[in-house]
């Protein structure tokens, strides 16, 4: 005799519960995508890219980092959120120097499949355009951080799969950058190598293996649509 | 999202008054106009219900009040700044059309050199100083920060299928809805 399982509301369907789930946890598993950027299964939450807030019980919440409760109703797909996730989008966009017809990740690349997705035509905002040098000093994996989102996913990477703690974020507010620990803070002196989950956990055309740029046809990159690339 | 409610244009009588378009490539390639041609045949189509203003492929010099003015090409020099000015002020609905236009593009890339150094580095000592030539702006700016836009048009260039959507529901009188595989920015 197995009591049901307890459910929440994740836009109107019923969502089943384990325990321990965050929200996004449980409404990925049965089927629901809830849009994000910094969350990634293979490492703990950061909660940084705020676009999988959703409304809990009508209250605004990060849905990566939020226990989800038995009875919870919770909206993640609304017009408003929606407009909301768009200017997260196009923030992230002005803040750094996302010119995708010239990046290697383009069409493999979260951030402008999100974007894409959320119908963002234009920036709306504008460009903050930083003075950000290009780091190419390892022989294997090179650093772009004009296109650096801040989503921790690297320093996460390198800290719980890689356990060498390459990478921290440094700074505050619009100076916020990613850090490298060597004693140059160039990647070459890091303790870094292109076999680290660390190297290819970049959502974005930030931190790239080298020499293996624009390998993939057009039609066939992995957020590629299938209907207009024909 | 739906699209928002149609107004239907009055139908009466004789067919309706063609839209007059201009273009413009600032500091563009003209492979947005490229691809505003890779609609092909449609352009047949086109033609019947729009007349082009002034425009690269057109021989006017002067810009006359139009319905539509799509905008190829972000701003590097003062010419720029004039030649968009002049379109909002004549374009009742004025489109920035490809990365350009919308976001600086690849020419802004320039931006954190100094346009001094790059001059004497393209021209060594002879950099052309003629009055007649247009002075280049310190950064490469996308026309939103000089012009209101009405629309924009993403791609580099944006597929012609997206002209042509943009087209039909402009003249239509519906906000564009380009709807998931139009919108590209690479």
């Amino acid at each position: 005799m197995t009591a049901p399982s307890p459910t929440f509301e994740f836009d109107g369907a019923a969502v089943p519960l384990q325990p321990g789930d965050t929200i996004l946890q449980a409404a990925q598993r049965a089927g629901h995508e809830v849009p994000h950027l910094c969350w990634d299964a293979r490492v703990s939450p950061s909660a940084s890219c705020r676009l999988c807030t959703v409304l809990a019980d009508g209250r605004p919440v990060a849905a990566c980092v939020t226990p989800a409760q038995p009875g919870q109703r919770v909206q993640c797909h609304t017009p408003a959120l929606a407009q909301q996730r768009l200017r997260l989008l196009q923030l992230l966009f002005v803040e750094g120097h996302h010119f995708c017809p010239g990046c290697e990740r383009s069409g493999a690349c979260r951030l402008q499949a999100a974007a894409a997705r959320a119908g963002m035509t234009e920036l709306h905002f504008e460009a903050l355009d930083p003075d950000r040098r290009v780091d190419a000093s390892h022989p294997d994996v090179w650093f772009e951080p004009g296109r650096c989102i801040l989503c921790q996913l690297c320093v996460r990477a390198s800290d719980e799969l890689d356990s060498k703690r390459v990478f921290a974020i440094g700074g505050r507010g619009l100076g916020a950058h990613l850090l490298i620990d060597s004693p140059s803070g160039r990647l070459g002196d890091s303790a870094l190598s292109v076999h680290d989950a660390a190297a290819h956990i970049c959502p974005v055309g930030a931190l790239l293996p080298k020499r293996v740029g624009f390998a993939q046809p057009i039609g066939r990159r992995p957020f590629d649509d299938a209907e207009t690339r024909g | 999202m739906s699209p928002p409610p149609t107004s239907t244009p009055p139908t009466v009588g004789a067919a309706p008054r063609k839209w007059r378009v201009a273009t413009v490539s600032l500091a563009g390639c003209f492979g947005c106009h490229m691809s505003l041609l890779d609609i092909d045949e449609r352009l047949f189509e086109l033609i019947e219900r729009v007349e082009f203003d002034r425009s690269p492929l057109t021989d006017l010099k002067t810009l006359a009040p139009c319905d539509l003015g799509l905008v190829e090409g972000g701003l590097c020099n003062a010419e720029n700044v004039e030649v968009l000015r002049r379109f909002r002020a004549q374009c009742r609905i004025l489109v920035a059309v490809g990365a350009c236009a919308i976001t600086g593009g690849l020419p802004a890339l320039r931006n954190h050199l100094d346009v001094g150094e790059v001059l004497r580095a393209t021209y060594g000592e002879r950099v052309p100083d003629d009055p007649e030539l247009p002075l280049p702006l310190a950064r490469v700016l996308p026309v939103h920060e000089v012009v209101r836009i009405d629309h924009a048009l993403p791609g580099c260039p944006p597929p012609a299928d997206a002209f042509w959507q943009l087209l039909q529901d402009l003249m239509a009188g519906r906000a564009p809805a380009l709807h998931g595989g139009l919108i590209r920015y690479d």
